[in-house]
């Protein structure tokens, strides 16, 4: 059953059940049935997604220089910030909800204030598109990686406008940042994930020999993830860089594709270029789902931080997956055979 | 009655002036005591402006006392002392704190602090209860001074004096302290052995005795006109009224004697009538034998001029201790002054010191300043000789030996006059011109030199050159003149003279210098003529000179591994240690504190990687070096639990890769294998 009006503003409902025989491992995903699609940002696809630090609300930018925060039980858009000079490339929410900040193609990193949309800062230094941004544990900084490969540590809250510090090492524009405790990991196009100790005042360069489009830290901050242009998922050992595994099977090519940890360290997820999202086995390192989000490109995907549900953003749309409790072992083998 | 004026005469004839022309409003000023114009302001304009617009801020805003607490500096308590509210007026040497060097009150004998007791005085005034600081006087806490601490520690004893045990009499000590009122002084010998004779007490021997207390001597000046000795009347004493203070005597002396002859017994002694009266003012409470109200004997007065009755006024009193007195004195004709006493030894004599013995190297010699006619030398010479003391001027380090000096520099320095020869002041511009290239043998210039030298003209009078304006480089900087005719030079060339070179030449140096100039101008001329001026413009001057540091670039200190190394790594799926480098970094300090946590390299100076300046276009910078980055200079913080390597020897492994650098990549990585298969091995056994 497939009710959808034309109206690209309205909400899409969905039938499930295509959905809902995909499962892996203990847990299975399936479309909302109230909301599995979120309303879009019109035509231009959103770029990424993040759910905030609860996991209550999600956040979508996208190319119409805006961003939006959805409800994701509502299914409900609750408000647009605008205010960016073009496309929004990134978002983070502080861990209070208070706070938003963003990045965009305009060299800009804005600090958003939630409740009121309005912007409260306008950070200016960056030499070209800004991909990615982060809040540290206490938003107060804000962390940007740019283009023209330097990583700016904007302060919240001094007024000043100029960075705390500039991290100038990578070779290539940062494609990825993650921030930590104490810890600052970014992916850079040089091929090389950077980790920042700020206890121990190191940096630790892990050569991949492709250009990193995506880097993770693992829910226990003992292992960290990295997908490159090679078409590889790859699970490192933080301390010694040792490889812990290798995932491969889908297809990143040319895309700034996310990847990401399940909640619980079980699972390996990751977009590709051939519309599905691909879920390996941790430990294994065996596909366990290839979850056909549609035909085009998975642009971003965000695991919820505590529940089983993933968010994926495709052509503009942004949908919300979520696992049902294993209800029936028959269902379970009746997945199994439609699936074989 | 007749009045009289009290007023000069001088102020009465002011009287009958006409009066002076009241000072307008605008010509009253007040000054501060720096000679600043004081601003009247506020209500009538009657108040000073203090402060800051009468505010406790400055021209910046108020700051307050800046609340400083981190994890290492604890916020520390700040009392308020009196001189914080005080400026620099009350500081002043007029103002009610004048500053000055004191002694703590720790190290302090018997001063007292005035601030506090000035400000303990008006909080008594202010106080509810008037006088109310009196019972914080009295459960004041014991303190005694740091000398006196020192002094018990040393076994000191209150009461005793200062100084060696002495070996003497007891009594005699005894008898020490019925003269304490006279000094501190021992007296004469031979009276008190006498004396100690006579009391014929038992005195055990090896028994010693401390010194008897001294007593202060009063060191304050005498700023008064008063003779030696004066004591004014105490008002204390004299208003008090009390039968302890029946008379002020003048004569402090007599009634020292007096009292200490009575001693107790006057005190008991209560006196009446005399010039007495009961004045108005007793309470009806009051006891009314108390005798609140001074009375004066006349008796105590002398009636008759013309000294005091002998035995001091004590009228048939003959006490042995008066003799006694007597005969100490017996020496000393006429009184003896309070806080004085007789010497006992002679004045030593002033000891006058022998000269000093010459040290044996020393030379007599003293140079005269040679007298010159000052008319005669030039100004150079008669100035240095004026200012000469004898030594050689010494040859200034920058300059380099004499032999670089030129002869302009030589001639400086002897200070002659330049030499008047064959000038072109004598001729016409013109004539001198051709003199001087007549002058000049054309055999010495290569043919090549010549070409040079149009070339230079040609490059220098060329339009780019007009373009730039101001010279930057500057060859000959450290020889003044030389640049001086350098620069010269160049304006010749870009005017396009011909003669140029020869123009901006020195005629009174020698050919065989000049010949030597020639040559290095045209060079430096050729050498860095102007760039084109397309491209000139392009460029704009670094703001800061750069100096020696031109030719370094700074860079990281620690660099990468090899990347060949690294990519057949990853190909081999060999992650870890050969794919990983670790570098020493620097957060900011900011940065840290926003991450709370503590800063890795409290004070080092710099943000980021170590940097170090290499030369700009060294080999070396383009070469990746292969040195392990992980052992870097400055000592790894602490706490580095987690990266326990899984290879510890990593010492073969440098070996291993030194051993097999030249082998190539691969081939080392085989060898790796093979190494961490044999380190297996040995685990497993």
């Amino acid at each position: 059953m497939v009710r959808t009006q034309t109206n690209t503003h309205t909400v899409r409902y969905d039938c499930c059940s295509t959905w809902s025989c995909l499962c892996i491992y203990i847990t299975r995903f399936r479309c909302f049935s109230s909301s599995h699609f979120l309303s879009t940002h019109l035509s231009p696809p959103p770029l990424s997604l993040s759910f905030s630090a609860d996991g209550n609300y999600l956040l979508s930018c996208g190319s119409d220089k805006s961003l939006k925060l959805w409800s994701v039980s509502r299914g409900t858009l609750l408000k647009t910030y605008s205010g960016h000079g073009y496309e929004v490339l990134d978002a983070d929410g502080s861990y209070d909800n208070s706070q938003l900040c963003s990045c965009s193609s305009d060299k800009t990193v804005i600090l958003w204030d939630v409740a009121t949309g309005q912007v409260t800062r306008k950070l200016r230094g960056h030499a070209g598109k800004v991909n990615c941004v982060q809040f540290n544990e206490e938003a107060t900084v804000i962390l940007s990686g740019s283009i023209d490969g330097t990583v700016r540590c904007w302060d919240t809250r001094s007024r000043k406008f100029d960075p705390i510090q500039i991290l100038d090492e990578a070779q290539d524009g940062v494609s990825s940042l993650k921030v930590s405790e104490h810890e600052l990991l970014t992916g850079s196009v040089d091929g090389r994930v950077r980790r920042y100790d700020l206890r121990m005042g190191q940096l630790h360069v892990d050569f991949i020999n492709s250009p990193i489009t995506c880097v993770c830290f693992s829910a226990d901050g003992q292992c960290t993830l990295t997908s490159s242009l090679d078409s590889t998922v790859r699970l490192l050992d933080k301390s010694t860089g040792e490889m812990l595994g290798e995932y491969t099977g889908h297809k990143m090519k040319g895309y700034k594709l996310d990847c990401c940890l399940s909640s619980k360290d079980t699972h390996v997820l990751s977009c590709s270029e051939d519309g599905h999202v691909y879920c390996w086995d941790l430990v294994e390192g065996s596909l366990m789902l290839k979850l056909p989000v549609g035909k085009a490109v998975v642009q971003s995907l965000s695991f919820h931080p505590s529940e089983t549900r993933l968010l994926t953003a495709m052509e503009g749309r942004v949908q919300v997956w979520g696992a049902e409790p294993e209800e029936t072992e028959e269902e379970v083998v009746v997945v199994q055979q439609e699936k074989a | 009655s007749t009045w009289f004026w009290s007023t000069e005469i001088r102020d009465v004839v002011r009287y009958y002036e006409p009066l002076r022309k009241p000072v307008p409003l605008y010509e009253q000023t007040v000054k501060d005591e720096k000679g600043r114009y004081q601003r009247f302001h506020g209500a009538f304009t009657g108040g000073f402006s203090a402060g800051y617009f009468n505010t406790v801020g400055t021209k910046e805003g108020w700051t307050p006392a800046t609340f400083v607490s981190s994890r290492q500096q604890k916020a520390g308590r700040q009392n308020a002392r009196p001189e914080d509210f005080m400026d620099e007026e009350d500081l002043g040497d007029h103002g009610i704190a004048p500053r000055q060097i004191t002694t703590t009150a720790d190290f302090a004998s018997g001063r007292k602090d005035v601030i506090r007791d000035k400000a303990r005085a008006i909080t008594s005034l202010s106080a509810p209860i008037p006088g109310d600081t009196v019972l914080e006087d009295l459960v004041a806490p014991a303190r005694s001074s740091m000398g006196v601490e020192l002094l018990r520690k040393m076994g000191w004893k209150d009461g005793q004096g200062v100084g060696p045990r002495v070996k003497r009499r007891l009594c005699k000590q005894r008898a020490d302290s019925a003269t304490r009122a006279f000094g501190s002084a021992s007296p004469p010998n031979g009276s008190s052995e006498s004396q100690d004779e006579e009391d014929g007490e038992f005195v055990p021997e090896n028994v010693t005795f401390a010194p008897k207390d001294v007593t202060p001597i009063d060191f304050t000046p005498k700023v008064d006109l008063h003779g030696l000795g004066y004591r004014g009347l105490n008002p204390l004493a004299a208003l008090r009224g009390g039968p302890g203070a029946g008379h002020i005597n003048l004569f402090t002396m007599d009634s020292d004697r007096t009292n200490s002859l009575f001693g107790e017994d006057r005190k008991g002694q209560r006196r009446r009538g005399g010039v007495a009266g009961q004045g108005f003012g007793v309470g009806a409470m009051e006891d009314d034998d108390e005798d609140i109200y001074h009375r004066d004997i006349m008796s105590n007065y002398d009636t008759v001029l013309g000294g005091e009755e002998p035995g001091n006024g004590l009228y048939g009193w003959t006490a042995p201790q008066q003799y006694n007195r007597k005969k100490k004195d017996a020496a000393y004709l006429g009184k003896i002054l309070e806080g004085f006493t007789l010497a006992s030894d002679k004045l030593e004599t002033k000891t006058i010191f022998p000269p000093p013995n010459l040290p044996r190297d020393f030379r007599p010699v003293h140079y005269f300043r040679p007298v010159v006619d000052l008319s005669s030398v030039s100004p150079m010479v008669a100035q240095a000789l004026q200012t000469s003391r004898g030594h050689m001027a010494q040859e200034e380090p920058s300059k380099g030996g004499r032999h670089q000096l030129d002869s302009a520099q030589r001639r400086e320095l002897l200070g002659e006059a330049t030499l008047q020869g064959a000038d072109c002041s004598l001729y016409s511009s013109e004539t001198c011109r051709h003199n001087k290239m007549s002058l000049l043998n054309p055999s010495r210039f290569a043919p090549h030199a010549e070409q040079q030298q149009q070339e230079a003209l040609s490059v220098w009078s060329g339009p780019t050159a007009q373009a730039q304006t101001g010279q930057t480089f500057k060859p000959f900087e450290r020889t003044p003149h030389k640049q001086a005719r350098y620069d010269l030079y160049i304006d010749q060339l870009k005017q396009g003279d011909r003669d140029a070179l020869e123009l901006s030449l020195d005629p009174t140096m020698t050919e065989w210098e000049r010949g030597r100039e020639r040559d290095e101008f045209v060079r430096a001329a050729l050498l860095y003529k102007p760039s084109s001026s397309s491209l000139s413009c392009r460029f704009t001057r670094g703001k800061q000179d750069d100096g020696v540091e031109a030719d370094t670039v700074e860079v990281t200190r620690d660099q990468e591994n090899d990347v060949d190394d690294k990519q057949a790594a990853v190909k081999m799926k060999m992650f870890g240690k050969l794919t990983r480098d670790t570098f020493e970094w620097h957060p900011d300090n900011l940065l840290c504190k926003r991450f709370n946590i503590p800063d890795p390299y409290p004070g080092s100076g710099f943000v980021g990687m170590p940097k170090v300046k290499r030369d700009k276009f060294s080999v070396f910078n383009f070469l990746t070096v292969s040195e392990s980055p992980t052992a870097s200079a400055s000592p790894a913080p602490q706490g580095n639990k987690q990266s326990v390597p899984l290879y510890p020897d990593t010492f073969y492994l440098k070996c291993y890769r030194e051993e097999f650098q030249s082998v190539g990549a691969l081939t080392f990585i085989v060898y790796y294998q093979i190494y961490s298969l044999f380190n297996l091995i040995t685990r497993l056994n």
